[in-house]
């Protein structure tokens, strides 16, 4: 039964309508000196606080009035503890994670939006793995309220936030196979077993033919 | 007792010793069953369903006796699948995914995403003046009938039942003002990208300061109830005890870090949406105690009344200006409106597109199939919902749909808090913290 | 009401004839309790249909048994999500029989806009349904229709043998019936 027709889905299991335009998405550049507003201060100040800055930082986006600081893997603790210490980024706002499958040996990204409520500033730091080596260090030690997000971000993206205590699923059922807001990953999931009957998942369901 | 018979009620060895379930029966039985195997602490599962937990929060408890030793959430029971939702819509239909994740507060939900999506287009300053005042006066009656909702709840699991009755009688009048404005009680959709959906209909601005008016008389009702009320005080002082510190590592913000006496309000912090021109103040109280939360819930109400009647002066003034920014090629997608023709176009723009324009026809069809193209970029957006911080992170790559909406929900991180508020105090005292947490599992999980 | 029969008006005062299966109809359906099962939005709205404007006391239903065992009725009012639906399906176990089901919301009824993988399209994959009612979320006003509809179903509900004929009847028709893609509309 090989109709084509209007109905019916397949693919990416996108079930609104619009067609497939791909864009490959790889947000490239970095911005120079000077950053303009409190950006300047911030970096003068991680700068002299660690040494190492030029080495942890990749490179630095300032983009609509917001600062990226995109910060290697392993320095990211060091980095992240100065920031509270030095800095007074009291407060880690949360943990965001992207996937961007094209950008091959930098697919996962983790984002940490930092608060600091004594000089009212934000900015945000940047990590980003890759998908065979998924592993970034935890920031639970640094700021308590990053257990969960990172909880979250591994469940539904399936970086591993190595001496985080206790990395299990939170949004998902603790068995669910696959990690669901990466990109390959289909919308409508997997199929649901009830009791012996088995109903393919929802972006199956449309079909007509 | 049931324990071996009943299919939900078996016994079960783990690893971490025999689990009962219970569904009913006699408690001595199990005492005394549980009493045989020498283990001093037991563990309660508090589970998704239960009238006292704010939706469906699953708490696991470690008792000893009355005592919690410690106290786990499992959430992830309402988890929607939203984030990823959004990416297969376009920009104007995530406003409607996107308002029901909090869904005690969606005004917020919409103007923190519609924000962070104009952030990106780089149309803040484009938004009219009368779209922007009409989100604040929004917003602040969604912070009247959110609270309205968490005293409400809050009182009635703590078994005072009135309060409940008459904070949703409140919360009618103000669902009553939705309505009038948007059409629809909750999930409105109103706040689109650019400005709102529709303008106010006429005698909108009567209705809403008579309803200001009823519910600054009505508010004592409440008031007179819990305020200075024993037994309330009895189960709220002292309970819930979380400082400064314990806030600010766990990334806590609203009422809860007001509570510990820091005046931290993104309202007043990082002003959006004009917030800077109004007069209000930020109640706070330094008892770090579920009865300062509530104390601040109570004020936060009248300081809402306080904006929207600047609102309604300033709108007042503003009659005639349009609702969305001019640019109508981010207008028409946002606002969907049906024009003369029913589609939404006037009869002027059918006759050039078909008649005379081929560049026209083809903009005019990608405009209607896919919506507004948003330039490539990442943007982080916060607002002070009723809970909290309510932060949007957006990541777009230049197309007509997100590429990564993560919501930052207030709730999320507030609701890690229960094991610092709850470990070392009794079992009903958790009802009353999570209740001033006044968590929206919708938020939570997403 | 439906409940008597018409004949006390002709005889002396005092007297009330009715069925058995119209009594046990009538008080089944005058205090329906509903159990809690709030998730989502809906769940807000069900609130709002018990407290004080849009009354659900008026129909004997204000008390929102917290244990299934104490109620007759699950308003499934919210978004059913995987992780969720087997305490749902245990919740609906727990209750005693008589229950019925009113799938408020368009989640509840089939799902809704989440066409994901979190949620169940509809909670009819886990538990039996009497009633659907669509609305995003409905009104008030839309939950009491559903619930009145519920209770006129309920009110003629057939006991004992009636009842089996009943349910023979039922599967009969819908193993005889024709299948989606064979029905041909109106212009057949």
């Amino acid at each position: 039964m090989s109709e084509k027709g209007m109905f019916g889905v397949s693919g990416s299991g996108d079930t609104s309508g619009f067609g497939g335009l791909v864009n490959s998405t790889v947000i490239t550049g970095s911005t120079q000196r000077p950053f303009g507003t409190y950006f300047d201060q911030v970096a003068d100040d991680l700068e002299r606080a660690y040494p190492l800055f030029s080495d942890a930082i990749e490179k630095v986006i300032v983009d609509r009035g917001e600062l990226t600081l995109f910060v290697k893997r392993d320095r990211l603790f060091e980095v992240a503890k100065i920031l509270r210490d030095e800095l007074r980024f009291e407060m880690c706002v949360g943990v965001n994670g992207v996937h961007y499958p094209n950008e091959s040996g930098r697919e996962l990204h983790a984002i940490y939006s930092l608060l600091s409520i004594t000089r009212n500033q934000r900015i945000r730091l940047e990590v980003s793995v890759s998908d065979q080596d998924p592993h970034i260090p935890s920031l639970v030690e640094v700021w308590a309220g990053t257990n969960w997000h990172e909880r979250e971000t591994y469940d539904m993206f399936g970086i591993i936030f190595d001496n985080h205590p206790g990395l299990t699923r939170i949004m998902m059922p603790d068995d669910w196979p696959g990690h669901p807001q990466r990109k390959d990953y289909p919308l409508g999931g997997i199929d649901i077993e009830y009791k012996g009957a088995t109903v393919p998942a929802p972006s199956e369901r449309r079909s007509y033919r | 007792m049931t324990t071996f018979t009943d299919p939900y009620a078996s016994s079960q060895e783990t690893t971490e010793g025999r689990v009962y379930s219970v569904t009913g029966g006699d408690w001595d039985s199990l005492v005394t069953e549980i009493g045989a195997t020498k283990e001093e602490r037991v563990v309660v599962n508090m589970g998704p369903q239960h009238p006292s937990t704010h939706g469906v929060l699953r708490l696991i408890l470690e008792l000893e006796g009355e005592t919690i030793t410690e106290t786990r959430c499992g959430i992830g029971y309402l988890h929607t699948g939203i984030e990823k939702n959004t990416e297969y819509r376009n920009w104007t239909q995530g406003v409607t995914f996107v308002t029901r994740m909090d869904y005690l507060s969606p005004i917020f939900n919409e103007t923190a995403y519609c924000l962070g999506v104009e952030k990106l287009l780089g149309i803040t300053n484009d938004v009219t003046e009368r779209a922007t005042v009409i989100r604040v006066m929004m917003m602040e009656f969604n912070r009247i009938s959110s609270h309205m909702v968490a005293l409400g709840t809050g009182a009635l699991e703590l078994g005072a039942l009135s309060p409940m009755i008459f904070a949703f009688r409140e919360r009618e009048k103000v669902l009553d003002i939705f309505e009038l404005v948007s059409g629809l009680r909750m999930n409105m959709a109103y706040v689109r990208p650019g400005g709102v959906a529709q303008d106010l209909p006429a005698g909108a601005l009567s209705k809403i300061k008579q309803t200001v008016k009823d519910l600054r008389h009505n508010f004592k009702d409440n008031e007179k109830l819990l305020v200075g009320n024993s037994i309330w005080i009895k189960r709220t002082q002292g309970i819930g005890y979380l400082d400064l510190a314990g806030c600010t590592t766990l990334g806590i913000t609203g009422p809860v870090l007001r509570s510990t006496g820091l005046a931290w309000d993104l309202r007043k912090a990082q002003p959006y949406c004009g917030y800077e021109d109004y007069q209000f103040d930020i109640p706070t109280t330094d008892t770090c105690d579920v009865y300062g939360r509530f104390l601040i819930r109570m004020q936060e109400l009248e300081q809402s009344l306080r904006i929207i009647e600047q609102c309604v002066a300033k709108l007042e003034k503003l009659e005639g200006q349009p609702v969305m920014v001019a640019d109508k090629k981010i207008a028409w997608p946002s606002q969907l409106s049906v024009g003369a023709d029913g589609m939404g176009n006037s009869l002027n723009h059918i006759r050039e597109i078909m008649g005379e324009s081929m560049e026209a026809l083809i903009h005019h069809f990608k405009l209607v199939t896919e919506g507004f193209r948003v330039p490539a970029g990442q943007v982080y957006t916060a607002i002070e919902s009723p809970r909290g911080e309510l932060g949007v992170n957006l990541v777009s790559d230049g197309g007509t749909r997100p590429y990564r909406v993560h919501f930052r929900d207030p709730s999320f991180n507030n609701l890690q808090s229960t094991a610092a508020m709850c470990e070392g105090g009794q079992v009903a005292d958790v009802i009353a913290a999570v209740a001033s947490i006044d968590p929206v599992m919708g938020g939570v999980d997403r | 009401m439906g409940l008597s029969m018409g004949l006390e008006e002709k005889l002396p005062s005092g007297f009330l004839l009715t069925t058995v299966e119209k009594l046990a109809g009538y008080m089944r359906k005058n205090s329906l309790w509903p159990a809690t099962f709030g998730l989502a939005c809906c769940a807000i709205e069900m609130m709002a249909a018990g407290a004080g404007r849009y009354d659900l006391a008026r129909f004997g239903m204000e008390v929102f048994r917290a244990s299934p065992r104490q109620a007759d009725l699950m308003i499934v009012a919210g978004r059913v999500s995987n992780k969720m639906a087997p305490v749902l399906r245990q919740i609906y176990d727990q209750m005693a029989a008589p229950k019925w089901s009113i799938a408020m919301g368009a989640c509840a009824s089939s799902g809704g806009m989440f066409n994901n993988y979190a949620i169940v399209q509809g909670v009819d994959h886990v538990i039996p349904v009497d009633i659907y009612l669509p609305g995003c979320p409905p009104r008030p006003e839309m939950l009491m229709d559903a619930i009145l509809k519920l209770h006129e179903q309920i009110g003629n509900e057939k006991l004992g043998a009636n009842r089996e004929k009943i349910i023979k009847e039922v599967e009969a028709a819908a193993l005889a019936a024709k299948p989606t893609h064979q029905l041909n509309g109106l212009l057949a």
